[in-house]
């Protein structure tokens, strides 16, 4: 059978054999965490807890300012003991609380409904908003606003994204291998609070072994099919997968509840499983901690708010010298200057790469050769894009597909003249913006 | 806490092509052609190309230091563009043929428009029209046998009748002194047709006799290996095949300029060649596509990324547009060769492909 796709896209190596067989294990509790206010897309939380402030193990700190915004929770016991900025693990800083524990992880008072499946829709959408869930693949946008889609907008699809196409990461993999079943009661609950009659579980073919769990899992659930897909970068792009699983396409500019899917990671399915049955906050995740230079990588459940730093050394440290870290996959995730962050919910991974791997080339010329234009999965034309920014024309950019870019880069992976069109790109959206901006 | 990691945006992998080894696996492709002119020809087939590959990074080399911008000559670009301008000249050309070409290339071809991506057309076709336009005599006649064959790649000559030679002096002339698209054309002129014997039915059945043999198998054999007149890279069909297989593998140029290009020649030739009147022949598209600079066009020159459009429908576009204007120019224009013209011409048309070809955005609706 071929497996399906969408058109376009790259076939980086996947590096995927440091961690992919390597169990989930849990880190020792951190003896700080910095809990960052904007973890997500959205207005960032606005803190409850004062400096000074006793803490217990999923107790609400900050909570959410709005419909796109976010609850944030301690992700161990202690005490407040700073407000202000940390480094975040998108390369900068921003607003965090900083909680010192006092080793005891003293939580807060966890339930467990067995009639969860069956809790009124309302309560289960309560529980999911008060447990601050994002997607946590990467773009951390709040869950809860995915399911709750307006009336005119009917939703028969949910897909569970469990393609992982970024290089080197495997923490949707172990989590699929290791917590099957709980990810499928995550999509029967999401099922169930869209009322959407259909589940897909898309899965790229380079992890067989959690496509064949997921099958032997839900073979018992006709509403629910696994779908195998092509090893192809970006397969787990949201549109992208839609259009591999579904052959709907999402309109340009639209949302996927506009061809009535909602897509889930694989991790927020089973956040939403824990947080309606347990009343259980997203404190913790799986992330990677991978790449040459990681002398045993691993896949690590660890607190929010986790230093990378402490990472790297549950990891044995590094056995040669670090040329770049990165947050997330080596296609999209974010260099960070030091160790000195710490990750969010939507970190996924930690990527070392030694200092050959990471050494850059020099920019040349752009060719006109358009191996970007055969490549780009949203069928634009970068380098025209990229032009366009260059020689200030946003007008030319727009017309171009600026802001359809999905800046997956697999334009600026596939250039030879090793023109960064992300950065360009990713230029033009911040200059859009402000021009938009001064013209209100 | 260390402050040393690079910090740059993503991606953070990068694949392994560079300009460099793009350029320089496209010398890598044209070599089997070259092996086969040297072998044809001599080893002056190999000087002139490295002439004018060496004059093409001088002139670069010089105009980069004379505008203050850094000296890229090791990125293979301007190597390769005269190794191409050498390619379309014959072996019997006077030695600064290629350097004159390939230095007119650089200079007026590509660094007055910025340098590499920029030039409006393919260089090297640019130094041709201007060695073309400059010394037509070197570069239209003066061809060179290529080692036991003819220049019309018709080698018995009897075959076409008993004793040529004494039978018509002009027309034995015209088989043994010029290449097959030359002779092809010839053939299609009535009053070069009429005097070639003083009977003039004989005269046309002699010319119909001639065509015969000049589009039969053996001579097509001819064309594919190469054995024929021509210039220094562009006869050898199989060489310039196994060069072009190895770039479609790489991925380095697409499948669908050659494609198209030659698609368009082959059904032209078909329908178009026979109703000008040279006679038919089964073989007729054949003949079309292995004369000439066809492959070498198609394969080398259309596929230059600069100078072709970089949509997908827009390449598709082009490379008809090339297969059109070549047959145009070769059945009906004063030239018997139309391949360097007609990528030139679609090179201008290019800008103006791109833009009509925009593609929509995955998911694109109408507002």
């Amino acid at each position: 059978m071929r497996l399906k796709t969408f058109p376009g896209g790259v076939h980086p190596p996947d590096e995927k054999k440091y961690s992919a067989s390597v169990p989930i294990v849990d880190i020792p509790i951190p003896q700080k965490v910095t809990i960052h206010l904007s973890q997500h897309i959205g207005s960032p939380s606005k803190p409850i807890v004062s400096v000074g402030d006793e803490v217990l193990t999923g107790q609400k700190i900050a909570e959410s300012t709005g419909f796109v915004s976010l609850n944030q929770h301690s992700s161990i016991s202690g005490k407040v003991t700073a407000i202000g900025n940390f480094a975040n693990a998108t390369g900068s800083n921003s607003m965090a609380i900083q909680i010192t524990g006092d080793g005891l992880d003293k939580w807060i008072e966890l339930t467990d409904e067995p009639n969860f499946i069956d809790l009124p829709l309302e309560e289960m959408k309560k529980r999911i908003g008060e447990a601050g869930i994002c997607g946590m693949g990467g773009a951390g946008f709040p869950t809860l606003v995915k399911l709750s889609p307006p009336d005119d907008k009917p939703i028969d699809t949910v897909i569970l994204n469990g393609v992982e196409c970024e290089p080197y990461l495997t923490s949707d993999h172990r989590l699929m291998l290791e917590k099957t079943a709980e990810i499928v009661l995550g999509m029967k609950l999401i099922m169930k609070i869209l009322g959407a009659q259909k589940g897909m579980i898309g899965i790229e073919a380079n992890k067989p072994d959690a496509i064949a769990k997921m099958q032997e899992i839900t073979k018992n659930e006709p509403a629910i099919k696994v779908v195998p897909l092509q090893l192809r970068y970006p397969q787990g792009a949201e549109k992208q997968l839609i259009y591999a699983a579904t052959k709907r396409k999402v309109p340009a500019g639209g949302l996927p509840m506009a061809v009535g899917v909602v897509v889930q990671n694989v991790a927020t399915a089973f956040a939403i499983y824990e947080a309606i049955r347990y009343q259980k906050p997203l404190v913790q995740r799986v992330i990677t901690v991978t790449g040459s230079p990681v002398v045993s990588p691993k896949n690590i459940m660890a607190r929010i708010g986790t230093p990378l730093s402490e990472l790297i050394e549950f990891c044995g440290g590094t056995s040669e010298e670090v040329g770049k870290v990165i947050c997330g996959g080596p296609m999209m995730g974010f260099a960070l200057p030091s160790l000195e962050a710490t990750i969010g919910k939507g970190s996924g991974g930690l990527v070392l790469l030694n200092k050959k791997a990471a050494s850059l080339n020099e920019e040349g010329n752009c060719l006109r050769c358009a191996r970007c234009v055969d490549v780009c999965p949203m069928n634009l034309v970068p380098c025209m894009i990229v032009s366009a920014i260059k020689y200030n024309n946003l007008d030319l950019a727009v017309k171009s597909g600026l802001n359809d870019c999905i800046k997956c880069g697999a334009c600026a992976y596939v250039c030879p003249a090793q023109i960064r069109l992300v950065q360009y790109i990713d230029t033009g959206k911040i200059r859009y913006a402000e021009t938009k901006q001064a013209k209100k | 806490m260390n402050d040393k990691y690079i910090v740059s945006p993503a991606p953070h992998f990068h694949d392994k092509t560079t300009t460099k080894n793009v350029m320089w696996n496209v010398v890598l492709a044209l070599t089997p052609a070259l092996v086969f002119a040297v072998y044809y020809w001599g080893f002056k087939s190999l000087l002139l190309t490295l002439l004018g590959a060496v004059s093409a990074m001088v002139t670069e080399a010089l105009i980069q230091k004379f505008r203050k911008v850094p000296i890229t000559i090791s990125d293979g670009s301007a190597f390769l563009t005269g190794m191409l301008l050498a390619y379309n000249i014959n072996a019997g050309a006077p030695w600064w043929i290629p350097v004159l070409g390939a230095a007119f290339a650089i200079a007026v071809g590509k660094q007055v428009f910025g340098g590499l991506g920029n030039n409006p057309v393919n260089p090297a076709l640019l130094g041709r029209a201007f060695l073309l336009a400059s010394w037509p005599t070197i570069m239209t006649s003066g061809w060179v046998k290529p080692k036991s064959g003819s220049l019309s790649g018709i080698t018995d000559l009897d075959a076409i009748a008993l004793n040529l030679q004494s039978l018509s002096p002009k027309a034995y002339d015209l088989v043994t002194g010029a290449t097959p698209l030359k002779v092809a054309q010839t053939l299609r002129d009535s009053s070069f047709v009429s005097s070639i014997i003083t009977n003039t039915d004989q005269g046309v059945d002699l010319a119909n006799r001639i065509f015969t043999n000049l589009t039969d198998l053996s001579a097509i054999k001819n064309l594919f290996w190469g054995n024929i007149g021509g210039c220094i890279g562009e006869v050898s069909v199989f060489a310039l095949l196994l060069g072009a297989a190895y770039l479609l593998y790489k991925n380095i140029i697409e499948w669908r300029i050659p494609l198209y290009y030659i698609g368009t020649v082959f059904v032209l030739s078909f329908f178009l060649a026979p109703l000008k009147g040279s006679g038919f022949s089964p073989l007729l598209p054949f003949f079309h596509i292995f004369s000439g600079g066809l492959i070498l066009g198609a394969f080398f020159m259309a596929t230059d990324y600069t100078t072709t459009p970089i949509t997908k429908n827009g390449r598709i576009i082009f490379a008809i547009g090339c297969g059109i204007l070549t047959m145009v120019i070769r059945l009906y224009g004063g030239y018997p060769e139309g391949v360097s013209y007609s990528i030139l011409f679609m090179n201008v048309l290019t800008p103006l492909i791109d833009k009509l070809t925009m593609p929509k955005a995955f998911g694109w609706v109408k507002k």
